[in-house]
């Protein structure tokens, strides 16, 4: 499955140079040491502080997406498990967690972010493995945010009283968590730190293909010591998650993952006390106007769809520039493009790592031949650089569809994969117009030299996140979730926290 | 009995009793559906007829709320905070219909009618001094760890289906209402099914106190006759079922409606709560976003 997906050389080369600057600037591989890492052979599930088998037995493999080798078995909880589970999270609950005072929670989670600090290389080098991403991205982006997050809520532990939901909010009880694979630590951080900081105690299901840095995270809660249940982790695929969803004794439900399926959970949850926040998917504009710095803009259009591969739902997928200066702009994304390294996750000079699982890329390929046959015809065109991807594992070339109109599928439907959809537009209100279009709320960019235009377009977009001639920023002090189908309630910030008081 | 507001032919001359209409779109039209329904006071006697919302008035009630939506929440919070100060004006100023007809709506004392009319015209008050406030207590800038200026507003949420209390008839109505639209969202509102006629006059209120028209819709009539409408439309962006207090099945029912788009969700209380305490930011916060704008710090 090598280039299959590249339009003709004659179109690549064009605007490029007959050669790519990648030919010039040859690196030579530099990969990070895999040997920090002590990968399992087999994993149970995280229940009551220890690991335990599951009640029927089954388990299922997790692989290298950029190799497909077998990392490791891992088991799958039945709904059994998720009672286990789920019990041992209420008992931590009723017995430790909710009496403890916030200053001594607070110290677990102060814990918890050194010894993710302490142990970042390690996550790093085990979420590029397991996930497929570079190494550059999980080292700089993933493990140091998630540090962060534990730091951030930590701290607000013994402060919940300020935080402006009454003098003395009460934590729910037992959260049920699903988070999905394109940045599994890092949701992971996102959903149990607020948790645990305002006195709840959790039960986790990580995604099926991404589950070796939650039970690593296991790990370091016994180092931590953290008491047995507050923080259980059960490993399964979607039945497991719907386990999790519906238990009668979970009192918050939080998801982040596709629309469709937190639509099925908005379902299951009704009439009944759950409390619950999404996080779901996007189309998010990235809006380029005729007085963007264009290099600069390029930078953020690259960073904002091809970032994690673009398995990110906030991604910069619809790409809205300004008629006049559309030509130019494209052709200097191109150029762009084609110095993008794809390959091997653990070299650190990979830009684009592996797709991260077989079924994913067929969606992926799926929706990019639908993008082909609707520009059939027209002006538009299906472009990749050329470059060689490896003979196994599952790769899919940074691509861009020029010549995009609303209608088309891809730019409406969210791909999540490296895959950018370019239109156009002529006048500030247009530009709006189009990027509203869409049943997605999640994020949007500007890319803008006028101040006055950055603070009226961001006004007028329907988006959680906004980013102004920057894009794919987080932290957490800063509140992140959707309008609209992008799904409700926020995460990060002192927003972070009110999903899980009363 | 007679209708609200009038007594027997007073000196040989003949009442003019009040047609009750619906309210959308700024306008008062009937039924599209032609139907009516007889509307009693609390011991059962005739009050008047009122419109029987239908399907058809509830998506006519959306579309006028959608448009009103980006005018609306574009008004600056200053300005919505007159308008909601203007709307306890107009009201305080027809004061006594207003307790006559809570008074025959709910069977009330006439002491127990002033005061939810009293407290309601002070609700309205209250909410108008939010609309400038909320944005500074629940919105921020935050301090990211980089060269970025961050900061966090709230903004409204869009169109909200309210299903009004059924037993409050004006000041639990005013206590769902004022909040959708002080932030900014505009909204069509099933009223109470047995005592809707406060909130009839009440649209007479919104109509002349500056309120544009289509901000706020009021249908009335049998709630099964629009409430599934408003839980499904996809042109919905929110829903507050506290209405439903006492009837979880219908409000289940319309929950699962109202996820086919995510709709925000406000869920019925078991029993209709006591309407007299001053209210918490939840019936605002439920129906706002929250936007985080980024923007780099360099020279």
């Amino acid at each position: 499955m090598a280039n299959d997906d590249i339009s003709t050389p004659g179109t690549a080369a064009a605007g490029t140079g007959a050669t790519s600057p990648a030919a010039i600037f040859d690196y030579a591989p530099a990969p990070e040491s895999r040997a920090v890492v002590d990968i399992r052979s087999s994993y149970g599930l995280f229940i009551g502080g220890e690991f335990v088998d599951p009640a029927q037995g089954r388990s299922f493999k997790t692989i290298s997406p950029a190799t497909e080798e077998v990392l490791a078995e891992v088991a799958e909880a039945s709904e059994a498990d998720v009672d286990r589970a789920v019990a041992a999270a209420r008992r931590a609950y009723t017995r430790v967690w909710s009496k403890m005072s916030g200053r001594e929670r607070g110290k677990y989670l102060f814990r918890i972010a050194r010894i993710l600090q302490e142990r970042s290389r390690e996550l790093a080098v085990l979420e590029s493995i397991d996930n497929g991403k570079p190494i550059r991205e999980s080292r700089d982006v993933d493990v140091p945010l998630a540090a962060a997050h534990f730091f951030y809520y930590a701290g607000w532990a013994d402060k919940l009283g300020h935080a402006g939901f009454g003098d003395d909010p009460q934590p729910l009880g037992v959260a049920g968590q699903v988070i999905p694979w394109n940045f599994p630590l890092m949701m992971l951080a996102w959903k149990i730190a607020p948790a645990l900081a305002t006195g709840n105690t959790v039960v986790l299901k990580p995604a099926e293909t991404t589950p070796l840095t939650a039970l690593l995270f296991a790990e370091i809660c016994q180092q931590a010591d953290l008491p047995p249940g507050v923080v259980n982790i059960v490993t399964g695929a979607g039945d497991t998650g719907r386990a999790v969803v519906a238990h009668p004794d979970v009192d918050k439900v939080a998801f982040t993952g596709s629309t469709e399926v937190g639509r099925s959970i908005a379902k299951t949850v009704a009439g009944t006390e759950k409390r619950v926040t999404l996080e779901l998917g996007g189309k998010a504009a990235n809006i380029v106007f005729d007085d963007a710095p264009v290099d600069q803009a390029v930078e953020g259009i690259v960073n904002g769809i091809f970032f994690n591969q673009g398995h990110v739902c906030c991604a910069g997928s619809r790409l809205l520039v300004q008629e006049s200066i559309a030509e130019e702009l494209l052709e200097r994304l191109k150029r762009r493009m084609a110095t993008l390294r794809v390959g091997d996750p653990l070299d650190k000079n990979t830009d684009v790592g592996a797709i991260n699982s077989a079924e994913q890329l067929a969606k992926i390929r799926e929706l990019a031949d639908v993008g082909e046959t609707e520009l059939a015809g027209g002006p538009g065109e299906r472009w990749s650089p050329p470059c060689d991807l490896p003979g196994t594992g599952f790769w899919f070339p940074p691509t861009v569809f020029t010549g995009v109109t609303q209608a088309h599928r891809i730019a409406r439907e969210e791909i999540f994969g490296p895959v950018l959809s370019v239109l156009t537009f002529r006048t500030p209100a247009e530009a709006v117009e189009k990027a509203n279009n869409s049943p997605f709320g999640l994020s949007a960019g500007i890319w803008t030299d006028k101040g006055s235009r950055i603070l009226w377009v961001a006004n007028q977009l329907r988006a959680g996140v906004v980013w102004a001639n920057t894009f794919n920023k987080f932290d957490p002090t800063s509140p992140f979730g959707g309008y609209k189908e992008s799904g409700y309630g926020r995460e990060g910030g002192r927003h972070g926290l009110e999903g899980y008081i009363r | 009995m007679t209708p609200i507001s009038s007594s027997e032919a007073r000196g040989g001359r003949l009442e003019v009793r009040k047609t009750y209409k619906l309210y959308i779109g700024g306008a008062f039209p009937r039924s599209e559906s032609g139907r009516s329904y007889v509307v009693n006071d609390a011991k059962g006697t005739f009050l008047a007829n009122a419109s029987a919302a239908s399907r058809k008035d509830a998506r006519d009630a959306v579309q006028a709320a959608r448009k009103a939506f980006p005018g609306w929440s574009a008004r600056t919070p200053y300005n919505r905070g007159q308008v909601l100060y203007r709307i306890a004006e107009v009201l305080e100023g027809r004061r006594a219909q207003f307790v006559d007809e809570v008074q025959r709506s709910e069977g009330s004392g006439k002491r127990a009618a002033e005061a939810a009319v009293d407290l309601s015209v002070d609700r309205l008050v209250w909410y108008a001094g939010w609309a400038d406030k909320i944005a500074q207590v629940v919105g921020g800038t935050n301090p990211v760890a980089g060269p970025y200026f961050n900061f966090s507003l709230p903004e409204p949420t869009g169109v909200v289906a309210v299903v009004a209390p059924q037993q409050s008839s004006l000041l639990g109505l005013v206590s769902v209402v004022a909040p959708v639209v002080v932030t900014g969202n505009t909204c069509v509102v099933a009223t109470s099914s047995a005592r809707p006629l406060p909130a009839i006059t009440l649209s007479e209120v919104l109509a002349t106190s500056d309120v544009p028209g289509g901000v706020v819709n009021v249908l009335t009539g049998a709630l099964a006759d629009t409430t599934p409408t408003l839980a499904s439309h996809m042109d919905v962006n929110a829903i507050d079922l506290t209405g439903l207090a006492g009837d979880p099945e219908t409000a289940t029912a319309l929950e699962v409606a109202a996820a086919e788009n995510l709709k925000r969700v406000r869920r019925a209380p078991a029993a209709e709560p006591d309407w007299t305490p001053e209210p918490g930011l939840e019936a605002m916060t439920t129906f706002l976003e929250t936007k985080t704008v980024w923007h780099p710090i360099g020279i």
